[in-house]
């Protein structure tokens, strides 16, 4: 095993990204992400081959990723909220390529330019309106630093795979706090072997990368076998965390940093003999709602906790089809909420069902 | 037997969808035989536009990939940064390269980014059926300015060639024309040019072309060339306004 | 199995209290145990007041947000006020004496006073105040082994600043040896 070293979030993540072979990057400037564009800045041009650009925009630079991409390489943007809001256009035009990229969005609080302390309000964005369209994105919600770091990897290959691009939605606390972490082995440059990518061919072997269809019955079809590798990854690649609930009657349940607050309250609930539980949704699309549904079983009420004005929530009562309460609390702004304030929601809860 | 005249290999077979008397097919040809001459169509990647070259990845026989609107120039850089021995090209429009797109052309351009960009220039938005582009001359009447482009609240056309010359980035621009026999033949020369210079990676290349939309224009095909010399011209004239390589300005 | 440690660190921004925290969390790394580092950051570390939350355990750090710290060092006003009150009871507070004149109201807490700035003119440790303020804490509460300090300084000094590794363990002696 290789040591473990102290790295912020971002620095992880990025180390991690060159590692898994990405070599080509493209980003603009924002906070809380600017360590993931400087630390690209600093090593990838000791790399033979490899490129660092600061784009004129957050547009530019997803729509490098869309040429980068197209070419055959392994390519990632970062950015935060608004940034991503300006992405948004290149996402959609790169799933419509079906194209493989990585955009980590290291969340700060919006709407507009809001602020730049740790938000997850975006997780509408990520999940249901990446872009325009009927699109998906494959969405991996880190709640550590070496969560950062592995699901980085995991992000490029599952890309890579099923040719669509992937969001790793963090935010603030995350890639800016650090932790002990143990960095993957340096994988190298990933062959440019992409037998559909636009790197040089004529004639009747050359390669088109398109998103546009103007005959309705051809994008019909197409949309429709996108959507085939959709339901395929929501059958194979479901991911979540679960704790202490074979007994439990409150469900907590929390994504990202918030699942660390959540998780250390539903610890002290159980210390204080309430029979809570926790489930933490690692992909946040596809959504692990069978999880939630074998808890809902048992389970007399959930409790979604958010920094936000709860936007997983209606995932949640879906995912359950509402057979028990789903209670929300959240913190808008920026906001980490504590422990204690997601205990003594739990309290109130488990009060109300004496 | 001497074949006297056939299709570039560059080119498909595919039968274009540009209006009758558009100029785009000529510009298309030229491009083509650009690459061929280069021997380069394995190796050429070009970028489509958004607007009536949108279907240009059906036409150019080699790969392709269609950008989003105006975005064309930062897909191109992305391509040629993985790919630096491969010629990239972008076939813009004036919506797509002088509205929309004019922060990425800009910086594709300020950072020397070794592409060729095609410009064509016709003094409207032709896909979307005629709308004012930000190179529509003073009172010309589109259906967005009826009553014709009013510099006081439109303001003046953009001069892309003479803007971009200012850049250190710029290797080469030219303007060229496609109204006349002699004049296409001056753009095949510039195209290639072009291409040479990329080849030669010095850096960031772009070839306006004055070009016509009778469709637009609610002209004939020859009324439109006529058009293109009497008014265009005299606003964007034609010549070389940036070329590294110490050439002369033959405008 | 050492105790956990919960602390905050706050004071101006330029004293250095998120090199602190980094000594601490890279002495548990060392040590072989979780630990995690939490920045406030933005407009804040430009001249605003600043602090870092650190954790270290030996089980996985469930929750990197400290609202209620085992030991907290103050090194300015506004940062005593809104701490102090927040540790746990029996918990630690050091107090930066030489730019903090007012005194901790609580009998349920452990405090110390370290004229830190003070110290570190007198011994000719200018710009070390924080890592005496270091020193003192791992006296007060055993977060480490004294003996892995050295190395501690050696992952964190930046190589420009390599030849002051030695001055840095210093200002750490200094502070244990109050």
């Amino acid at each position: 095993m290789s040591q473990r070293v102290l790295m912020k979030g971002n620095e992880a993540l990025a180390e991690a990204a060159i590692r898994a072979g990405c070599h080509h990057f493209f980003g603009y400037p924002i906070t809380p992400q600017n360590e993931i564009v400087a630390y690209m800045s600093k090593r990838l041009p000791k790399i033979e081959g490899a490129c660092f650009l600061q784009a004129e925009s957050e547009i530019a630079a997803i729509n490098m990723l869309l040429g980068a991409s197209a070419a055959g390489a392994r390519v990632m943007t970062s950015s935060s909220s608004p940034g991503i809001s300006l992405k948004t256009e290149g996402i959609s035009y790169i799933a419509g390529s079906d194209l493989p990229v990585v955009v980590v969005n290291t969340q700060r609080a919006g709407p507009g330019l809001g602020g730049i302390q740790p938000s997850q309000a975006d997780y509408w964005q990520a999940t249901k309106a990446p872009g325009h369209g009927d699109l998906r994105v494959l969405v991996f919600a880190p709640c550590s630093v070496q969560e950062m770091v592995d699901m980085v990897t995991t992000a490029f290959d599952m890309a890579d795979k099923y040719r669509m691009p992937a969001i790793i939605l963090a935010d603030g606390m995350l890639g800016q706090m650090m932790e002990a972490v143990t960095l993957p082995e340096d994988r190298g440059r990933q062959a440019n072997n992409k037998e559909w990518a636009t790197n040089g061919h004529a004639g009747e072997n050359r390669n088109i990368i398109n998103s546009l269809y103007i005959n309705p019955d051809e994008l019909e079809k197409i949309i429709r076998d996108r959507f085939a590798r959709y339901a395929e990854i929501e059958a194979k690649h479901t991911q979540h965390e679960e704790y202490a609930l074979e007994d439990a009657d409150i469900v907590v349940t929390a994504y990202g940093a918030s699942a660390r607050v959540a998780k250390a309250a539903v610890r002290d609930a159980r210390a204080k003999g309430i029979k809570a539980g926790f489930i933490r949704p690692i992909t946040l699309w596809p959504f692990p709602k069978e999880a939630y549904a074998k808890a809902a079983n048992t389970a007399r009420s959930f409790l979604c906790v958010e920094m936000s004005m709860g936007q997983m929530v209606d995932d949640v009562r879906l995912a359950i089809s509402s057979k028990v309460p789903v209670h929300f609390y959240g913190r808008p702004g920026g906001i980490v909420p504590a422990p204690e304030e997601v205990l003594a929601e739990i309290e109130k809860i488990a009060g109300g069902m004496n | 037997m001497t074949t006297v005249f056939e299709r570039p290999k560059s080119l498909t077979a595919t039968p274009n969808t540009y209006c009758p008397g558009c100029t785009h097919g000529i510009i298309h040809r030229l491009v083509a035989q650009a690459i061929d001459g280069l021997d380069m169509q394995a190796k050429t990647v070009g970028v489509a536009p958004v607007g009536c070259a949108v279907f240009a990845y059906n036409f150019f026989n080699c790969d392709m990939v269609q950008a989003p609107h105006g975005r064309a120039p930062a897909v191109a850089t992305g391509i040629k940064r993985v790919t630096p021995d491969n010629l990239v090209f972008t076939y813009q429009g004036d919506g797509d390269l002088a509205a929309i797109g004019t922060a990425e052309t800009i910086h594709a351009a300020a950072r020397g980014e070794n592409i060729t960009v095609i410009f064509v220039n016709n003094a409207i938005y032709g896909m979307t059926g005629g709308q004012m582009a930000p190179t529509t001359l003073a009172n010309q009447v589109t259906q967005t300015s009826p009553f014709g482009r009013d510099i006081k609240s439109a303001g003046s056309p953009i001069r892309i060639c003479e803007m971009l010359s200012t850049l250190d980035g710029v290797a080469y621009a030219e303007r060229v024309s496609v109204d006349s026999v002699p004049n296409i033949r001056k753009a095949a020369k510039a195209i290639c040019k072009a291409f040479e210079i990329q080849k030669a990676g010095k850096g960031f290349t772009i070839i306006e072309l004055l070009s016509t939309c009778p469709t637009n224009w609610g002209l004939s095909p020859v009324e439109s060339l006529d058009w293109l010399r009497e008014n265009m011209m005299p606003y964007y004239p034609l010549g070389v306004f940036k070329d590294i390589d110490g050439g002369k300005d033959n405008g | 199995m050492a105790k956990d440690l919960n602390a905050i660190l706050a004071g101006f921004g330029g004293q250095g209290v998120l090199f602190m925290g980094k000594a601490i969390a890279t002495a548990g790394l060392l040590e072989g145990r979780e630990v995690s580092w939490l920045p406030s950051y933005g407009p804040e570390m430009r001249g605003g007041t600043a602090n870092c939350a650190v954790c270290v355990s030996d089980e996985t750090i469930g929750c990197p947000v400290v609202t209620v710290p085992n030991a907290a060092v103050v090194m300015n006003g506004p940062s005593f006020d809104k701490f102090v009150p927040k540790v746990e009871p029996a918990g630690v507070i050091i107090v930066e004496s030489s730019i903090v004149s007012a005194k901790v109201c609580r009998d349920d807490v452990e405090v110390y006073y370290v004229p830190a700035m003070e110290l570190a003119e007198k011994h000719s440790l200018q710009g070390l105040a924080n890592l005496i303020l270091v020193g003192k804490l791992l006296a007060a509460t055993g977060f480490c082994k004294m003996e892995t300090m050295p190395d501690v300084m050696k992952h964190i000094v930046p190589p420009r600043k390599a030849h002051l590794i030695e001055k840095n363990f210093e200002a750490v002696q200094l502070g244990f040896g109050l």
